[in-house]
């Protein structure tokens, strides 16, 4: 590298061209970080879930600053942003897991298909049945691997008789890709699973109940790369049947399983688009110094 | 709001595309001075000065080995996005045409050789009259494109992108006058052809130029204007349907 560096120099008998850095992107429409209006459309053609103007509280802190997004059928959605930006709080609307909170508080309107899930007449466990939920520590019950999957399908009535109840474990474990790995060991406990198993075994506990949406909050954070890679292969597949909201913090992983990502700052939603276009070709300047690592 | 607008959290990132970046700008100084003096041995009637062009364009060939490595290890250990992102595709599609750009120069001097190889009579100067003219062309669009990658200039980008047509007419009035020489005299054939390989080169490099330009306005802009021959895309589609039906027609 030096010799060929001092060669060109003395060849050229003049200073070399300055490499000027790249300082003006036009690709960006928003320069002002103080402009918080939501850039990009966030509305879909066949919304699943629609979110109007929504403010949460926690006790006088605003954590989601009015928010207003659909979220389409059968699309992976992905939430990005750095901590405290209120990803999570706002993923956590969804299926109301904010009511477990005491300060907190949400307003606005947050519709699954055309029913307001804020609506005095919804009841909250026939919610969480529609709407589903992955955690980011695989949190298997204490139960067998077949409790597990049982469960949520038994207290929900689904089922009338151990033969179906028989199916619809088999079949939740195989769809969430577990099925090989289980059903010599269906009675030892869901814990003795290793933590890709677990999580797996917890998305195939979320869909045994036949949800319409499943949530995920940075479901691959406490796995390891090969189990990540499972889980995102199953997202893919889920899709078909499916509308999945993930919260992550890895932005390769969003930009591998979703189709339209959702960029978060400080409780706003500072940009939402097609995944293509915010990780090639961001909008507001706040996306692209985070997806480029310039501040977080 | 702990926001540098500039500089990456991880600093180190900032040193690998600032590397990148001059590796890159080298290579352009380098293909640049190649052109002049493969055009000026080529005026002067200088052998000497013709290898020596000849043999430094492995300097263009190993920084291209060097970019294209800075490349792969940024794609690997950064996994760039964004503006990130689209520079380090700019760049390493930009390293491939300067390393074209040398080999463009190269092949002019390797013409000079041939031409002046002392066992024939060199030629005479109307055969060469439209080879300074274009190379002056190619040398302006060659400087402003990278003065354009440089300072990240699009409607200067974008203007090279009209100067490569007239580059294009001025090789195709060249050749015609070549052809029409060669016609006249054909023991002008073996000198012609020649210098027709050198103007081809030259229309090259205005080529390559184009392609940086349209590489720099990716990079700023996020589009691809990247043009394609004057095909009307209803006329292809059509084509293809016409041949579907006839080969379902007649299996």
């Amino acid at each position: 590298m030096s010799t060929t560096a001092i060669e060109t120099e003395s060849v050229l008998g003049q200073p070399l061209r300055s490499a000027a850095e790249p300082r003006q992107k036009s690709t960006i429409e928003v320069t002002d970080y103080n402009n918080r209006q939501t850039v990009g459309k966030i509305t879909v053609d066949n919304p699943k879930m629609l979110c109007r103007e929504v403010d949460v509280y926690y006790g006088q802190k605003q954590a989601i600053k009015n928010v207003s997004l659909d979220i389409g059928a059968n699309e992976v959605i992905a939430f990005i942003g750095p901590s405290g930006c209120g990803k999570s709080t706002f993923l956590r609307c969804l299926n109301r897991m904010n009511d477990t909170i005491p300060s907190a508080r949400v307003t606005g309107q947050i519709k699954l298909d055309n029913d307001d899930i804020y609506a005095k007449e919804i009841d909250v466990v026939q919610l969480r049945a529609r709407v589903g939920m992955v955690f980011q520590k695989p949190n298997p019950f204490p139960k067998s691997i077949y409790e597990n999957v049982a469960y949520g399908p038994r207290i929900h009535g689904m089922v009338n008789t151990k033969a179906e109840l028989d199916d619809l474990v088999r079949e939740s474990l195989e769809r969430a890709g577990l099925i090989k790995e289980v059903e010599k060991r269906m009675l030892e406990p869901g814990t003795s699973l290793s933590g890709g198993q677990q999580q797996r075994l917890c998305i195939a506990r979320a869909i045994a109940v036949n949800p319409e949406v499943i949530l995920m909050d940075e479901p691959c954070s406490a796995l390891d790369p090969i189990a990540t890679a499972k889980i995102e292969e199953l997202i893919d597949e889920l899709r078909e049947n499916y509308t999945i909201v993930i919260v992550t913090h890895s932005m390769q992983q969003a930009a591998r399983v979703s189709q339209r990502t959702a960029y978060f700052h400080l409780g706003d939603l500072i940009e939402i688009g097609d995944t293509d276009q915010i990780f090639t070709n961001p909008r507001h300047k706040l996306t692209e110094d985070y997806i480029t690592g310039r501040f977080g | 709001m702990p926001i540098s607008p500039e500089a990456h959290t991880v600093k180190q990132f900032d040193v690998q595309l600032a590397n990148l970046r001059n590796m890159v700008m080298e290579m352009g100084g380098l293909a640049e001075d190649q052109l002049k003096r493969a055009i000026a041995a080529l005026d002067e009637e200088d052998l000497a000065a013709t290898r020596e062009t000849i043999a430094r364009d492995r300097i263009i060939n190993g920084l291209q080995l060097k970019a294209d490595e800075e490349c792969i290890s940024i794609i690997a250990l950064r996994q760039p996005l964004g503006s990130d992102l689209r520079l380090i595709m700019s760049l390493a599609s930009i390293v491939t045409d300067l390393e074209r750009i040398g080999d463009g120069a190269k092949k002019i001097a390797r013409m000079t050789l041939h031409i002046y190889d002392g066992v024939s009579s060199p030629p005479s100067a109307k055969l060469l009259r439209d080879v300074k003219p274009m190379a002056q062309t190619a040398a302006t669009m060659l400087h402003d494109c990278l003065d354009a990658l440089a300072r990240l200039d699009v409607p200067k980008a974008l203007s090279i992108i009209h100067s490569d047509t007239e580059l294009d007419q001025e090789f195709q009035g060249a050749l015609r006058r070549l052809i029409t020489y060669m016609m006249e005299d054909p023991r002008t054939i073996g000198h012609a052809i020649n210098v027709v390989f050198i103007i081809k080169a030259l229309e090259r490099i205005g080529d390559h130029c184009k392609n940086i330009a349209e590489h720099t306005v990716y990079l700023v802009e996020g589009k691809n204007i990247q043009q394609r021959r004057n095909i009307d895309m209803n006329v292809v589609d059509a084509l293809v349907k016409d041949v579907e039906m006839t080969w379902t027609n007649n299996p």
